[in-house]
């Protein structure tokens, strides 16, 4: 059997469904249509009336899902895309990220976020959000990379009692392919050695983390050897096993395919400075996207994201250190 | 209402004393139209209910305790937002009360989601209310709700207290159709308009809302007009209203309006009136006596915590 991300996605979600009668999809064309990139694929005839389609309404099915969950239940949110979930940040942010901290009661629900760039996607369908939610309070933000956390995270997500900002990758969706799906997993929140490595540290996620495996891959040509976190989780941030790593290689660089200023590699590199100063050989660097709208045309869209050959380049200028 | 209206007459004058931070939100003049609704809910028999800032007579109609308004302006770590949150941002969400946040329109969808989470869950017969001023309704969020409440045909009651003005700014650079109860056949929902002064009205309406809400009729839009006797927040003076606003029907006392229907109809008499009165002001001043004896949030004591799975709280980040 071949198992893609989003087969892994779409199996996950029917697993929760099975086993979870508090759980129930909403979201744009996601009933008989399947959804825009089929991630819930007949699951509306093998659960009636437990998928739903919206209107397109971003801040109502946001705001519905907090309802809902506050009334027991357990909804998955598909938006069509990360970058229309900014029509709901209100309810995201000020609604479900300050629910249980103002009133005691949780609420458990996961909005799933088809994200980052894809030949011809442009300035509207490409973005990567997590450092935008990840920077308010009462949210936990994950950023699967493989098939297998696909799977595992997000059925962890929806038992999770709090809001889950499921950040999935539309350029792993078809192409990433595992044997069979997982039968177990790293816990919420904890970070993974991707690759284990002694000359340096790339602290990476999502797609991001299969560029920096090329770039490792190519640099142990030269007998350079690299470690890849995958974080898995961009918040929390398991800032533990960050630091373990750089303790072993004294060199780090985050790659992010968000916008540059501020944002998760800031993050990683400001508690890297503050917490493991004494480790550091080198200056931390940071490769994320430029600072600039996500261009359509690929040639530009490659120059624009982080890919394997620019986190060679920037691989070599730490080693150079 | 009358007890709405004794309480917050002290609110203010705690406010004015400096002993309420950050401000006081009244709903006075809109009593009537506030605690009509609520009083149609049945807070026991699982309906929900999303107050907003000129609710407290709603509140206390659908089963507020006296002491959580108190303890929510002192910012008291009794009550039910333990000094996180203030004054109007209050609820009790597993007791059908929503906790408003301050933007406007986002609790309508909100109120729609625990209405489909019972239908999900196959308890029927509990009906939804959320409650909006007119500047709301010109908002996203308000819109999107409206038309996924009528979508999905929930058992939704929308009041809209049309008090003329949002914070500063009058109906005509609100909107520009001729009545917001207009707006119902745009939704495809049932739309009702009534005098928001008059309490016999304003009753039999939301009794009718909620009746059809209940059985199964979908959304229902009710519409008061009526004025808020008092400034946006205490600290507002209104001197925006003008004059013959002010003195037109809008600007009726719901309160003084009803007392004299009752005193006409010979359903009370003077003594009743004042009896009811000081009967009021003693439950406000007993209660008050008892929060200002209590203990005040202690930092110490505070979580940190947004998450509710405290082992992913990053609370070490931060101050
Ligand atoms: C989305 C949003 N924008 C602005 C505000 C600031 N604000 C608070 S109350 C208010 C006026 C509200 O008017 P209306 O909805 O008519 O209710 P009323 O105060 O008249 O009861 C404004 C502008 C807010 N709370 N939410």
């Amino acid at each position: 059997m071949n198992v893609t991300y989003l087969d892994a996605i779409r199996e996950a979600q029917a697993k929760a469904l099975a086993q979870d009668e508090r759980v129930f999809l909403y979201g744009q064309d996601i009933a008989g249509f399947g959804g825009a990139f089929k991630a819930t694929k007949r699951l509306a005839e093998e659960f009636p009336g437990r998928v739903l389609d919206s209107p397109i309404s971003e801040d109502a099915m946001v705001g519905l899902a907090i309802g809902a969950a506050i009334d027991g239940m357990r909804p998955i949110i598909e938006m069509q895309f990360a970058d229309f979930s900014s029509l709901a940040f209100n309810q995201i942010v000020n609604q479900a990220g300050t629910h249980f901290y103002r009133t005691g009661v949780p609420v458990p629900f996961v909005i799933r976020l088809p994200s980052g760039g894809n030949k011809g996607s442009g300035p509207f369908h490409s973005q990567s959000l997590e450092s935008l939610y990840a920077h308010f309070p009462g949210l936990v933000v994950l950023m699967p990379a493989t098939v297998e956390d696909a799977y595992t995270m997000l059925l962890d997500a929806v038992q999770l009692d709090d809001p889950v900002i499921f950040c999935e990758h539309k350029l792993l969706y078809y192409h990433l392919k595992a044997e069979k799906l997982p039968t177990e997993s790293l816990p919420i929140g904890k970070a993974r050695i991707a690759r284990a490595g002694t000359h340096a540290t790339v602290v990476t996620a999502s797609a991001m983390m299969h560029e920096a495996l090329k770039a490792a891959n190519q640099l142990a040509e030269e007998s350079w050897d690299i470690e890849v976190v995958d974080l898995r989780s961009a918040k929390p941030i398991d800032t533990d096993t960050i630091l373990a790593s750089v303790a072993r290689t004294g060199r780090i660089l985050c790659v992010a395919e968000s916008f540059p200023w501020g944002g998760l590699n800031a993050e990683v590199i400001a508690r890297v400075v503050g917490e493991g100063f004494h480790l550091l050989d080198a200056p931390p660097l940071r490769l994320n996207s430029r600072d600039t709208p996500i261009p359509y045309h690929p040639n530009l869209w490659a120059a624009h994201r982080p890919t394997a050959a620019s986190i060679t380049t920037a691989l070599r200028k730490l080693l150079g250190f | 209402m009358l007890l709405a209206r004794v309480l917050e007459d002290k609110l203010a004058s705690l406010y004015r004393s400096g002993k309420i931070v950050g401000g006081v939100y009244l709903g006075r003049g809109q009593e009537a139209f506030s605690a009509a609704l609520a009083v149609h809910l049945d807070q026991s028999g699982g309906d929900v209910y999303a107050p907003l800032i000129r609710d407290m007579a709603g509140r206390l109609a659908f089963g507020e305790a006296l002491i959580d308004p108190i303890r929510t302006y002192l910012g008291s770590p009794l009550g039910p937002m333990r000094g996180r949150d203030g004054n109007i941002h209050r609820g009790r969400p597993r007791e059908g009360m929503l906790a408003m946040i301050s933007h406007l329109g986002a609790m309508v969808s909100v109120v729609n989601g625990v209405l489909l989470s019972r239908r999900l869950r196959g308890i029927p017969g509990q009906v939804g209310a959320a409650c909006v001023g007119d500047g709301a309704t010109s908002t996203g969020a308000f819109h999107e709700a409206m038309n996924q409440a009528a979508v999905e045909k929930l058992p939704l009651v929308v009041a809209v207290a049309n008090n003329q003005f949002a914070y500063s700014t009058p109906n005509d650079r609100q909107y520009a159709c001729a009545d917001l109860v207009d707006r119902a056949a745009g939704y495809g929902v049932m739309g009702y308009r009534c005098d928001g002064t008059d309490l016999e009205e304003c009753l039999d309406t939301f009794g009718e809302a909620v009746r059809r809400a209940r059985r199964g009729d979908g959304p229902q839009l009710v519409v008061g007009s009526l004025l808020r006797l008092s400034g946006h927040g205490e600290h507002d003076d209104a001197s925006y209203v003008p004059a013959s606003v002010r003195k037109s029907s809008l600007g009726g006392d719901c309160i003084e309006l009803a007392a004299k229907l009752l005193l006409e109809r010979g359903w009370a008499d003077d003594a009743d009136l004042a009896t009811w009165r000081s009967e009021a002001v003693g439950q406000v001043e007993e209660v008050l006596e008892q929060v200002v004896s209590e203990p005040l949030p202690d930092p110490m004591g505070e979580t940190w915590c947004a998450l509710s799975v405290r082992h992913l709280c990053e609370g070490n980040l931060g101050a």
